[in-house]
């Protein structure tokens, strides 16, 4: 029988982790609607004709007419601000929360899993969904973009021209810089998921923090501290489009994610480990 | 006086206390739950009897106090501990979008202790104990309640364990289900396996129950096996008379205080006092009309009763 029971069945507690995960329906709606982002942008672009001037609307829209590739790089940057860290927000904040809030955590621990594993594996299966989520994103816009215009050499930001498989290799970098912008928000969703029993709370705190920094970082003011916000990246693989590629922005963004990880993973592990479970 | 590691005993805590704020929740308690013992924790709602659960698995910290269980120092070697026990606490919680078979998968993914390769045929057995092989694909939103409580109960059984600790494992069962759960507590107490149940109910657990402790408000007001705590030092006296002025003065001449109410004489005397037929001879001689007489130990239930209170109000 498949059913997904033997694999669970034959797993660790992150194969299981992520059967229940990838077992709701709330995922799926997720998965579902980040994959509607490309398919709307591209039948908008479809219907409105290839009469865009250059520099209007988000940045690529006017190339997407012209070939196909570029509508998961514009799905993308219309994705990071908002939807992208909403879901991310969803699933990291209901990590230990939603557990809690069932009463299965009690059960879990019991089982008996050692606390800071389990901290661990839940962290692991954001951050699986954070993949998830950026590559249906990407395929999805390489399949609809497919279907509705020409496919051809792609044209990078520094006027240099790529094969097709080279593109492509470039759009599976971009999906993976985004994963790895994401994980430094997953780190904060799990820390604040173990303040509360409440998901709902957890998840919207998580959103509201992705929100503030992106806020923070529009704030001239606040110039100085820009550098350390959790978005101040998340813009950044255009560096990825040039030629020769440019992987400056991708190690600092790895770097910055990777202290938001110790810093709040810290947090989260501390509290969660002296927690009394009275859910 | 047992040291902590005492191997006689299951589960023994040393003045262990829990409190919320300045408020204890369980104050200071000294459990001893004998190995082999089928042992019943009652208490009303509120007394502490799931703080002390919580308390007793590391869910929740100790605020002072020492507590072993199988032997092994809690919290610091809960881990130890832990694989030989199997717990339901304050009832059971599952994953609603799956099914029953696949939310104890899950539990038992979570078992770092557990062998993957015996995995399916231990959760195919451990529902087919409490019954639940039928329903085993239905998804747990679909349970009723009284399905939730054996799962919850299947979950405590995926391992061969020595020490059951089950809160009110009988909550939402009918009474053919009540008493397939006490059935089955009396033949996993006949493996060998200590079973710590605990109760509001007296009459639930009263049947199997070796010992028992009685919570109320946080402390253990009585605790000991059965056969103690049953031997009351105190005789109810119920007399059934049309005169009961004479019959109290009758009464009052033997040194005993008795209270009426319409023609019903009632008195708590001590066991060893006076022998009934003493106080009919009095009764008789003053002429005392008798149409009722007993002399009667208290039950289990009124002397739980007397220990924790009758009223309708939580104690706190
Ligand atoms: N999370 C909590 N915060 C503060 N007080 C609590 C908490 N949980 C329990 N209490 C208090 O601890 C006391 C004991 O509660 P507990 O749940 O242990 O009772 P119980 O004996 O299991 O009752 P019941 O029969 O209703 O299950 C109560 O006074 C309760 O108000
Ligand atoms: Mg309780």
């Amino acid at each position: 029988m498949l059913r997904g029971r033997s694999f669970v069945g034959s797993g660790s507690l992150f194969i299981s982790e992520l059967s229940v995960l990838f077992r709701r329906r709330r995922t799926w709606a997720m998965l579902s609607t980040i994959s509607l982002i490309p398919i709307f942008l591209a039948i908008a672009v479809a219907l409105s004709g290839s009469a865009l001037p250059p520099g209007e609307g988000p940045p690529f829209l006017d190339r997407v007419s012209q070939n196909g590739l570029f509508v998961g790089f514009t799905a993308m940057i219309m994705a990071i601000p908002l939807f992208l860290p909403l879901t991310v927000g969803v699933v990291a904040g209901d990590t230990i929360a939603g557990e809690a809030s069932t009463g299965t955590l009690r059960y879990l621990l019991i089982a008996p899993v050692n606390r800071a594993k389990l901290l661990f594996v839940k962290f692991l299966g954001a951050a699986a969904f954070s993949i998830a989520a950026t590559f249906t994103l990407m395929i999805t816009g390489i399949i609809i973009g497919v279907i509705l215009f020409p496919v051809g050499p792609v044209t990078l930001l520094s006027g240099d021209v790529v094969s097709i498989p080279q593109a492509l290799l470039r759009i599976f970098l971009v999906a993976i810089y985004v994963t790895i912008s994401l994980l430094g928000l997953s780190a904060i969703g799990l820390f604040i998921s173990t303040l509360t029993v409440i998901p709902v709370g957890a998840m919207a705190a998580t959103v509201v923090v992705s929100t503030v920094s992106q806020i923070l970082g529009t704030l001239p003011q606040l110039e100085s501290i820009h550098p350390y916000l959790l978005s101040y990246y998340w813009l950044g693989f255009a560096d990825l489009l040039r030629n020769p590629m440019d992987l400056g922005s991708m190690a600092s963004n790895a770097l910055l994610q990777l202290s938001y990880i110790a810093i709040f993973g810290s947090l989260a592990y501390s509290r969660f480990t002296s927690k009394d479970i009275l859910s | 006086m047992g040291s902590l590691v005492d191997p006689e005993y299951a589960i023994y805590t040393q003045g262990l206390t829990k409190s919320f704020g300045s408020h204890n929740a369980v104050d200071h308690i000294d459990l001893r739950v004998p190995k082999g013992s089928i042992f019943g924790f009652l208490g009303p709602n509120g007394s502490g009897k799931t703080t002390t659960i919580r308390a007793l698995l590391a869910l929740a910290n100790i605020s002072s106090g020492e507590v072993s269980l199988l032997g092994y120092k809690v919290p610091e070697e809960i881990g130890l501990a832990l694989p030989k026990v199997g717990a339901l606490v304050e009832g059971p919680a599952f994953y609603p979008y799956l099914s029953g078979r696949d939310n104890l998968i899950r539990f038992d993914c979570a078992d770092r202790y557990a062998d993957p390769s015996t995995r399916l045929e231990r959760v195919d057995q451990a529902l087919a104990r409490v019954g639940l092989s039928q329903a085993a694909s239905k998804k747990v939103h679909a349970y009723s309640l009284g399905m939730k409580q054996r799962l919850g109960i299947a979950n405590a059984l995926l391992q061969p364990r020595e020490l059951l600790i089950l809160d009110e494992p009988t909550n939402g069962l009918d009474p053919q289900g009540t008493r397939e759960v006490r059935n089955l507590i009396r033949s996993l107490a006949s493996e060998g396996i200590t079973i710590f149940i605990s109760s509001h109910l007296l009459v639930e657990i009263e049947q199997i129950c070796t010992h028992l402790a009685v919570m109320s408000m946080g402390k253990i007001v009585a605790q000991g096996s059965v056969e103690e705590l049953s031997t009351s030092e105190i005789r109810e006296l119920t007399i059934t008379t049309n005169d009961c002025e004479r019959g109290i003065q009758a009464l009052k001449s033997i040194g005993i205080t008795a209270t009426a109410t319409g023609d019903v004489l009632k008195a708590r005397i001590p066991h060893d006092q006076v022998a009934p037929e003493v106080i009919v001879r009095v009764l008789t001689e003053l002429n005392v009309g008798i149409k009722g007489f007993t002399l009667l130990a208290p039950t289990l239930e009124e002397r739980f009763v007397s220990l924790t209170g009758e009223g309708f109000d939580v104690a706190r």
